[in-house]
């Protein structure tokens, strides 16, 4: 990579993440757009979609040519567009599809050598690899510095208690990562392997998600061996968050994209007083309005995501990119179903199910880590 | 590749710019702001520095197109000058003696001649009249040629640095039963007889800004003073081209004139992290909105809107330097960073209280001189039409 000093401020994608963008749009269209009303209204991930989206490889993408992967390496940029082109077909879809990478990454980021040569061979065999990452706890005022799950040193390794909630796959994940605090020591990283004696998965029910498989996970005094804890030094946890962060304002950017699509065409399609709603400004301002914040929201996240891969300082950019996502992605829900009236808040249309997706964006935390 | 930093080159300008806002203007915010339509003579200083390139433009040009050919050129860079001159004073930075907005609009459509011939003068913008505000395709002021001159006759209002300038980018329609395709952009220098300045406004904020009302009344320019064709297109591809090439303006003189508003942001919440920051609050961009107390979350979300609206800016900026069309691009900045700034130095005032309120700090300025940002180079409903336009695919008829 050129010094950053050298470079020119720039919003064009590189051919490759081009050529990319059109495979995720692609796949985004016919395999989550067009299954998610279906999917949302049964609770249910479309047959066989997990291992449809293994075959775009995302998993594999970072890993090193010597472990079997793409050897692409960090590369927050190219994830971001990713999840922005996957959450355009469905925030819920994405998330799951996502979920392995975000596990990749974080051991590619954070993890020993040991742990990628172990764990990250899995996910280049092209079959869908469960994984994910674990650190939302079931509480109104939850901050990701204090965690109530606790990790306790013991003769065999660590002992953990506590729980977890809204885990993408989290029914059945084969690989996570835990973030618990690790007494004495500050938050910590595990990788649990299957479900050790202790671990207990139970299916959550939210207002939103529903074609994502979301669980909460309880931890009982479970044994993990001293080789889980997450990489030789102590984990960054606001890097972890940060990183997450970018890929959470990702899935935000491309469902209100979405929106921002959905609601122009049926603006100028629907009449009334005799012509298209779109020609009265009380109409027509909500939609510039919802394609100027998106736009904002686009550019913070973008900015976040390319300091991340140039080595520079991101957090505050993070932070604030999620502070505005958080915020934004949720007015542009609500006006999204305000555009269609009544039958916005039917069924009938996507509008109400993303305004339902989006109000996750500002909970999420620890998920679609970049 | 995506990058959305500043180049090193443009980063220094900025850096050098605030040096010379925090120096040279900020100390005489106050004194300028008391002293409506008193002359800065101390911005002299600044505009020589400016024109000189000195800390200013030394660099500027020198950031070179990448292998793959992209430009950060004089849009980008102005947006970067412009927020950080308007980071010491907005009404300060409208007021530098040699710098006008009617500057950019010959820049933009001007020959090569009357770029040339016009480099040096002092230039504002003759647009709005007591009658047409936003409506600018209404406008009444006539332009009729007679020999080898245009004779102007007609009223402006809100001329910024009307009074202090030399030059005059005047709106004229040449014929108004034709509508849009007939309005043309003429060069005119003070003191051509019958051109007078008749009135300067009293203003709430920008107040070292001169605002003037300015009548023609047989006022004779030469012929060649006029921006553009001379021609009025009859078909109405072409009066829609016409009128396009006069308001094409607007797409390079709304960042920079966006970028006022995050300058002008930048200032008061700077300077209310600092008061703030004296009584203990301290911002760790950490904690989630939900959990931080009002006060820090509101700080926030100030900042995480001034860095969307600075961003949107610096896109429709880049877009400009690229040879991007970037209409949509231009309104979409202009809207968002006119009601951020509003948004964000009135929010400033209203967290420092009663410090805030007060004529002993420079917030309750920041925030009486945002609320033009909001409203000048096209007011935030105007910019949300255009938008809208785009974005629907309408036309004016359509959407009004």
């Amino acid at each position: 990579m050129s010094n950053a000093a050298q470079q020119l401020f720039d919003l064009t994608p590189t051919d490759e993440q081009r050529m990319n963008r059109d495979t995720m749009q692609r796949f985004a269209a016919a395999e989550m757009r067009a299954q998610a009303k279906v999917a949302d209204a049964s609770h249910s991930t479309p047959d066989g979609f997990y291992d449809k989206s293994a075959e775009l490889g995302l998993a594999l993408l970072p890993i090193p040519e010597a472990l079997g992967g793409a050897g692409v390496g960090h590369a927050p940029i190219a994830n971001t567009l990713i999840i922005e082109d996957l959450a355009h077909g469905d925030m819920g879809l994405a998330l799951g599809a996502i979920s392995p990478l975000a596990f990749v990454n974080t051991v590619l980021d954070q993890g020993s050598d040991a742990q990628r040569e172990h764990y990250l061979p899995r996910f280049c065999s092209g079959e869908f690899v469960p994984a994910t990452t674990a650190l939302i706890e079931a509480k109104a005022t939850f901050d990701p510095s204090q965690l109530a799950t606790t990790a306790t040193r013991n003769a065999q390794g660590f002992s953990i208690t506590g729980s977890k909630s809204m885990v993408p796959l989290g029914l059945d994940a084969e690989l996570l990562l835990l973030i618990a605090e690790l007494e004495g020591a500050g938050p910590a990283a595990f990788i649990v392997e299957g479900t050790p004696a202790g671990m207990t998965r139970s299916e959550e029910a939210n207002m939103g998600l529903c074609t994502l498989q979301v669980a909460s996970l309880q931890f009982d005094q479970m044994q993990l061996p001293a080789s889980a804890l997450l990489g030789d030094e102590e984990f960054d946890l606001q890097r972890f968050l940060d990183l997450s962060r970018i890929g959470i304002c990702a899935l935000a950017v491309g469902t209100c994209q979405a929106i921002l699509e959905y609601v122009t065409e049926y603006v100028n399609e629907r009449e009334a007083f005799g012509e298209p709603i779109s020609h009265r400004q009380s109409v027509a301002f909500m939609v510039a309005d919802i394609a100027i914040e998106l736009e904002a929201m686009r550019l913070m996240t973008w900015r976040a995501a390319s300091r991340a891969e140039q080595g520079l300082e991101f957090h505050q950019q993070a932070y604030l990119a999620k502070t505005f996502c958080g915020e934004h992605a949720m007015k542009i829900g609500t006006d999204g179903v305000q555009l269609l009236g009544g039958h916005g808040f039917c069924r009938e249309h996507p509008v109400e199910m993303w305004y339902r997706h989006l109000r996750a964006i500002a909970i999420l935390d620890g998920v679609a880590s970049v | 590749m995506i990058n959305l930093e500043l180049s090193a080159a443009h980063q220094e300008t900025y850096n050098n710019l605030r040096m010379v806002a925090e120096h040279m203007m900020r100390p005489y915010s106050r004194k300028y702001d008391k002293e409506e339509h008193s002359y800065p003579k101390e911005l002299e200083e600044v505009a020589k520095l400016l024109e000189g390139g000195g800390g200013a433009a030394k660099s500027s040009g020198k950031a070179k197109p990448d292998q793959e050919g992209v430009k950060n050129g004089g849009n980008l860079l102005s947006v970067s000058a412009y927020e950080a001159l308007c980071w010491g004073d907005v009404g300060l930075m409208l007021s530098m003696p040699g710098r006008g907005l009617g500057n950019a609009a010959i820049n933009a459509v001007g020959t090569p001649e009357q770029i040339k011939e016009f480099s040096k003068s002092y230039a504002a913008m003759c647009i709005t009249e007591p009658g047409t505000g936003s409506d600018s395709a209404n406008i009444s002021t006539t332009a009729v040629l007679d020999g080898d001159h245009w004779v102007i006759n007609g009223e402006k209002i809100y001329v910024t640095a009307g009074g202090r300038c030399d030059t005059l980018v005047v709106w004229a329609t040449l014929d108004k039963s034709k509508g849009k395709a007939a309005i043309k952009s003429f060069i005119v220098r003070k003191g051509t007889p019958g051109c007078e300045v008749t009135r300067l406004e009293h203003k709430m904020g920008i107040r070292a800004s001169d605002t003037a009302a300015i009548s023609f009344s047989d006022c004779r320019i030469p012929r060649a003073n006029l921006l553009g064709s001379e021609e009025v297109a009859t078909d109405a591809e072409g009066r829609k081209k016409a009128f396009g090439g006069v308001m094409q303006t607007f797409d390079n003189t709304r960042p920079p004139v966006a970028a006022m508003a995050i300058g002008t942001a930048r200032a008061a919440l700077d300077m209310t992290r600092e008061i703030i920051g004296h009584e203990g609050v301290e911002l760790s961009f950490n904690k989630k909105p939900a959990n931080s107390s009002a006060l820090e979350a509101e700080l926030y979300k100030m900042e995480a809107e001034w860095e969307g609206a600075k961003l949107l800016v610096q896109k429709a900026a880049w877009m400009a330097d690229n040879g991007l069309p970037n209409s949509m691009e231009a309104s979409m900045c202009k809207a968002k960073a006119g009601r951020m700034g509003n948004y964000v130095t009135l929010r400033c005032v209203e967290l420092c209280q009663s410090l805030g309120y007060s004529e002993n700090e420079l917030l309750e300025k920041f925030a009486r001189d945002s609320k033009i940002i909001d409203i000048f180079e096209g007011t935030q409903q105007i910019q949300q039409l255009i938008v809208a336009r785009r974005l629907l695919g309408k036309s004016s008829t359509q959407l009004k």
